[in-house]
């Protein structure tokens, strides 16, 4: 079963640009997926319209049975707690600690303080940073910032995991071990959709590639690399 | 359950709303301190148009038609008279007054009467017997005293009609340029709160970014920043309430409680100064909450 069925997606922004033309993608549940191409590609925009940032000009998205272009927008807030989303750069907030920065998001449901206390420490020991929990993110090295940022977006369990450019700030060991994080929370079940410029980390991975051209899916590959020969 | 869920999300929010208050102290005192100008004179306004409505009230509960009835009039006339003024629907009370009564009170006022008047006899007074009448309604004094004037043997009618009228009317006037004064600083002060609050949102626009990707719901993000408001619209309005209740009850001792002559009465200042600050209180409140409530929509998708 599809878990992300994309239908013929375009996009075309307010100043006349068409980022998208006609997208047509399945993802299946567990599956580990990287969203790779140039500047301008869309790739951005694409994942913007999972989380319902953008909403599609035509076709359809639907998640986990949702139609997330027909979302209305006081009721994105329920999608996004069923998805879990991870920034470039990272979003913590400056004034929290790292327990904080993650606990922040069950708080907004309104969870019990018991509930919000075993989910969060469960999260943080799962990105291996439980020994930091009360450490604020200036404190923290870029990897260990992003950690904290991959465990506030799993702390609620989703089922999707998106992740813009989750290495672009940092260096090749410490995006492969971001990435190794990644790779234990897709063992557990969850969907993951990684948009990246990082040639060496999608060799390695290999994993699903979906590779945008200029608004458009010029290739997706199984099990594939970064075609070294490919302009992007 | 899910009540309990919408309390903590409260709970958690009121704390935020208090704590952002402290944090972004120099902008909470920015909009405090606006709020309290603004309240200040609008306190004042309101205490000016609520004393001039009194003075406008007080004038016309004084207002009497005096009619004064022919000298030659018979006893039986008086009786048929009163007996014609008790068939007006408009009129409250009716007060008569001899000529007799008239002159006695003459000749207390002054000495000079006194001297004149002595040596009248009842049938050579020059003076008219009078009915002093009050009216219920006083908008329709001038179709009452027509009324009055029909009646026979009246000889004339009078009822200060030139100078109360346009007292009334400038009261009236005075009284409506007031209002729109308030009406006009609450909207001022409105939009400075949208604002101030505006930039203290846009210093946590990344938090609000943050809340919606986490996916909390545009209440609970709404929230903390509508119970800013609120503080800030209470704590606004505290320096103009004790200048009301405070500044209202000296003014009240130093003038005597009148303004002007013992015509124009003051309103007592219990419990009119606390109704002033209880509203001034209200304005506050909704002023701040609005204005937030305003400031923040802009960065929500809603």
């Amino acid at each position: 079963m599809e878990f992300i069925k994309i239908t013929d997606v375009e996009k075309v922004y307010k100043t006349g640009v068409t980022a998208l033309y006609g997208i047509n993608l399945n993802i299946k549940k567990g599956d580990f997926a990287f969203i790779i191409g140039a500047s301008g590609s869309g790739k951005s925009t694409l994942i913007k319209m999972l989380y319902r940032e953008e909403k599609p000009t035509q076709g359809q998205i639907i998640i986990g049975g949702v139609n997330v272009g027909k979302l209305r927008n006081r009721k994105v807030y329920k999608l996004r707690r069923k998805l879990g989303i991870v920034f470039q750069d990272f979003k913590l907030l400056p004034k929290l600690t790292a327990y904080e920065n993650v606990a922040f998001a069950l708080e907004m449901y309104g969870l019990p303080k018991e509930e919000i206390r075993s989910k969060t420490i469960k999260a943080l020991d799962l990105v291996g940073l439980k020994e930091k929990a009360k450490s604020y993110p200036h404190e923290l090295s870029g990897g260990e910032q992003q950690r904290v940022s991959i465990a506030r977006a799993i702390v609620n369990s989703p089922k999707l995991l998106i992740c813009d450019e989750p290495t672009g700030n940092l260096d090749p060991d410490t995006s492969l071990e971001i990435m190794k994080v990644l790779e234990v929370i897709n063992d557990l079940g969850t969907t993951i959709i990684v948009v990246t410029h990082d040639r060496d980390i999608v060799n390695k991975m290999k994993k699903r590639v979906i590779l945008l051209d200029k608004g458009r899916v010029k290739k997706d590959y199984e099990k594939g690399t970064y075609d070294k020969n490919e302009k992007h | 359950m899910i009540k309990m869920k919408n309390i903590r999300i409260l709970v958690r929010n009121i704390r935020d709303g208090f704590k952002n208050v402290f944090r972004n102290i120099s902008l909470s005192i920015a909009s405090i301190s606006c709020i309290t100008v603004t309240l200040i004179i609008v306190a004042a306004a309101i205490i000016g148009s609520w004393n001039v409505e009194n003075f406008t009230k007080l004038i016309r509960d004084d207002f009497t038609i005096v009619a004064f009835v022919k000298n030659d009039a018979t006893e039986e006339d008086k009786t048929r008279i009163k007996e014609e003024l008790d068939k007006i629907k408009n009129i409250q009370t009716i007060e008569f007054i001899s000529k007799k009564d008239i002159m006695e009170e003459m000749k207390q006022s002054s000495d000079t009467f006194n001297s004149v008047m002595s040596s009248w006899s009842d049938s050579e007074n020059p003076l008219d017997d009078t009915y002093q009448i009050r009216v219920k309604d006083d908008e329709k004094i001038s179709k009452t005293a027509e009324k009055i004037k029909s009646i026979d043997k009246i000889e004339k009618v009078s009822y200060g009609e030139g100078m109360v009228d346009s007292m009334i009317s400038i009261f009236g006037i005075v009284k409506n340029v007031l209002i729109v004064i308030v009406i006009g600083l609450v909207v001022v002060t409105a939009f400075l709160i949208v604002n101030t609050i505006k930039i203290t949102i846009f210093s946590r626009q990344e938090e609000i970014e943050i809340k919606r990707l986490v996916g909390a719901s545009n209440m609970s993000i709404k929230q903390p920043f509508v119970i800013e408001g609120l503080l800030i619209g209470i704590l606004g309005s505290i320096i103009p309430i004790i200048v009301t209740i405070y500044g209202y009850s000296y003014l009240y001792e130093k003038t005597g409680g009148q303004m002007f002559s013992q015509f124009i009465k003051l309103v007592k200042p219990l419990p009119f100064s606390l109704y002033v600050s209880l509203i001034l209180l209200a304005i506050g409140v909704i002023v701040g909450m609005f204005g937030s409530n305003k400031a923040v929509r802009k960065y929500l998708k809603i």
